[in-house]
């Protein structure tokens, strides 16, 4: 193998490529029949779908969200501001966790109930440490009612990719003020592609046995939700 | 080696065998019927699903109107968020750069997403002739790989096989590929399902290198995206320090906007989900999360033949739901293997054909693989009239005529087989305009009917082989009107 193709981003190995030249040239000319005056904008899209599906008051939206979170087979719980450390403490004790992986981000006060050893996220954190890690608790970014998604994007209170992926329990929680939309047009919106973003609907599952549903196969097989109402403030 | 689609025989000859397996029909049946009626379900809760649909197909098409200037667009935009863009023309110009890209991290290991295109491109057995081996990371392409089987279907590629296969095939070759399968497996969805879950842990901890493909990539952003349900996708897109992404140029959408239609589509027609339980976007490299190389590698291999041809290029809107599989009578009865392509079913009859050319009897016999019933159009998430293409490419097989294979225009002559179809229309062309010999020729056809074979001799065996002949009546129509005029006899 030469490095002809570039095995590095080094420079030029885009721009002088026969094989880009060659798969415009021919794509071009497949499409000869599109007029040249006609600029992509000119190719109509309709966009008259639907930007919710019904309307609802923001606790319905919150009702929807749990509702569908459920049916997926997330464990879904409320609480207040003042109620989530010994919300926390009491889901990590009844998993039998002993030690959870944090974000570096995760809100002062959120654990302070829970005896368990935090292992804070760090790029020195490998694959194989989570590996042994019981649980981890984050925030996160948006959640969907429609679908029953949460979506997180890497902020201080998530973390890194790998901290909700490696270990078996993730406790995730959604501030229902400002973190529940309707629909995914309405998450989209809101979300920057320029982060890392990863929407989880449900435990990790698989069809692939007669395209049934099963719970479970790598990411973490238990997906606990936590509906955080926070007091005024 | 693991079997290749290499030498398949056309369709009738396949689907002969295959839907004589009783084994196999049983799975297909039990899993098809399970989804339809849960996709049907999933559908029915947008009261918008028409227009997202309209909206889906026309995205599809203003990409592949200005299909150069998007790859362009998005060739920008990945370089500028720290990937690097390779330009594959073909499988083995693909094949080579991916193998190139492993030997340069020094790995000979990598861990797969499942992804349909380097299934198409023969990714597998390339590495395996460099020395390097492909783990296949999705349970049922597990169950392929395992099994040294081939996928029959788009989103579960071991749908032919039943929970007790899989347990068997755990059983008897994990322990070939790594971890062997837990003492006293049994057939339970749950169990099978933890069984990978052990296998394949120690494959992703200890991974550098990950292949995968991806549903969708933005045009504007450079994002790409993978849909998913495990988590073995996450695993391969976030824990390795290299990945390399092989996708078709027809994945390609223009905005970050335009994933709010294919989001909703995908899942409901798929895996009639509301939504899949994994869903990663990324946008080239990010700084201490995830990966620090990505490459991507953006495939033709007939794409641009195909997108050439102005009836058929619909079929590359396809987001490879399957939804067109699970409902279609034929692939129901025939199976994937059938087809001979990883796209099997009704969009594989048409996309086959045109990513690979009508180059031998088995691509010439796709397009005949249906009944034109259209459940298929019906269920399209991006309108996709497979029918309507079918009919096309039936006429390119049996006239002839211009196409394009790797880029070239190409007259190609009517295939062979279909000579004596052609004759026999010809003649019955001739017969419908001459009222005088039809009469003849019908009266004839009454008083020999006894002595009519079943099956025509000659060239015609293999058009009667697959279809049962009419029964000539005793008395031709018009003869019966002369003698009756509509009134009792």
């Amino acid at each position: 193998m030469t490095a002809a193709h570039g095995a590095g981003p080094g420079p030029g190995s885009r721009t002088s490529h026969p094989s880009r030249e060659r798969i415009l040239g021919r794509i071009r000319r497949a499409l000869a029949d599109v007029p040249s005056y006609e600029r992509p904008a000119d190719h109509p899209v309709p966009r008259d779908y639907l930007r919710t599906h019904g309307s609802r008051t923001p606790a319905e939206s919150v009702d929807l969200l749990a509702d569908n979170l459920s049916d997926y087979r997330a464990t879904v719980h409320r609480t207040d501001t003042a109620g989530l450390p010994a919300l926390l403490a009491e889901l990590l004790a009844r998993r039998g966790t002993r030690s959870v992986a944090v974000p570096p981000g995760l809100p002062g006060g959120w654990l302070t109930d829970a005896a368990v050893e935090p292992v804070v996220d760090s790029p020195s954190l490998s694959a194989g440490a989570l590996d042994a890690v019981d649980s981890v608790v984050t925030g996160c970014a948006l959640a969907i009612a429609e679908t029953g998604t949460v979506i997180l994007d890497g902020g201080p209170d998530q973390g890194r990719r790998r901290i909700t992926l490696v270990p078996d329990h993730h406790v995730c929680v959604v501030r229902v003020a400002d973190q529940v939309v309707d629909s995914v047009p309405q998450a989209l919106e809101r979300l920057s592609p320029a982060r890392p973003l990863t929407w989880i609907s449900g435990p990790s599952a698989t069809s692939d046995i007669e395209l049934d549903r099963v719970e479970g196969v790598h990411g973490p097989r238990t997906l606990e939700v936590v509906l955080l109402v926070e007091d005024d403030r | 080696m693991s079997r290749t689609y290499v030498g398949m025989p056309a369709f009738p000859r396949a689907a002969a065998v295959s839907a004589g397996d009783t084994t196999l029909r049983a799975n297909l049946r039990t899993a098809t019927h399970t989804i339809r009626a849960k996709r049907a379900e999933a559908v029915a809760e947008l009261d918008d699903w028409d227009r997202l649909r309209a909206a889906g197909a026309a995205v599809k098409d203003r990409t592949l109107r200005h299909l150069d200037h998007y790859l362009l667009q998005l060739e920008e935009n990945v370089t500028r968020a720290g990937g690097t863009v390779h330009w594959a023309a073909d499988a083995a110009e693909a094949n080579r750069i991916v193998t190139g890209l492993v030997q340069a991290t020094g790995e000979s290991e990598v861990v797969k997403v499942k992804s349909m295109v380097t299934q198409e491109i023969g990714l597998n057995d390339a590495l395996e002739r460099a020395g390097i081996r492909a783990y296949e990371t999705d349970l049922a392409e597990l169950i392929v790989q395992l099994g040294d089987d081939l996928p029959s279907h788009i989103l579960v590629p071991a749908i032919h096989r039943g929970r007790s296969e899989i347990r068997d095939i755990f059983r008897e070759h994990m322990a070939d590929w790594g971890r062997p399968a837990p003492e006293g497996l049994t057939d339970r969805p749950a169990d099978l399902a933890e069984a990978a879950r052990l296998h394949l842990r120690e494959k992703f901890l200890r991974a550098k290198v990950a292949v995968s493909g991806a549903n969708f990539m933005v045009a504007e952003t450079g994002t790409l995206v993978v849909v998913e349900s495990e988590g073995n996708g996450r695993m391969c897109l976030t824990l390795p320090d290299t990945l390399i992404s092989v996708v078709g140029i027809e994945k390609t959408v223009p905005t970050w906007r335009d994933l709010e239609i294919y989001l909703q589509l995908l899942p409901r027609s798929s895996t009639a989900e509301r939504m899949n339980p994994y869903t990663s976007t990324w946008t080239g490299t990010t700084a201490d999360d995830g990966p620090r190389a990505f490459h991507l590698v953006l495939l033709d291999n007939g794409r641009t033949d195909t997108l050439a041809d102005q009836v058929g290029r619909q079929a590359l809107r396809c987001i490879r739901c399957s939804a067109c599989l699970n409902v279609c009578p034929v692939y129901e009865r025939a199976g994937g293997h059938a087809y001979g392509s990883p796209y099997p079913g009704p969009i594989g009859a048409i996309l086959t054909p045109q990513l690979r050319g009508l180059t031998s009897p088995l691509e010439e016999s796709l397009p005949f693989a249906s009944s034109l019933c259209g459940a298929c159009y019906e269920v399209c998430p991006v309108a996709i009239d497979i029918p309507d293409v079918l009919v096309h490419l039936r006429e390119r097989v049996v006239q002839g005529g211009e196409t394009t294979i790797r880029g070239t225009r190409t007259v190609i002559k009517p295939a062979k087989g279909h000579t004596m179809e052609r004759a026999m229309m010809r003649t019955t062309g001739w017969v419908l305009d001459h009222p005088a010999a039809l009469r003849r020729g019908q009266r004839l056809a009454a008083r020999a009917r006894r002595a009519l074979p079943r099956r025509l001799p000659g060239p015609g065996r293999a058009w009667s082989d697959t279809r049962d002949l009419p029964e000539v009546p005793p008395e031709s129509f018009r003869d019966w009107w002369e003698r009756t005029r509509g009134g009792d006899a």
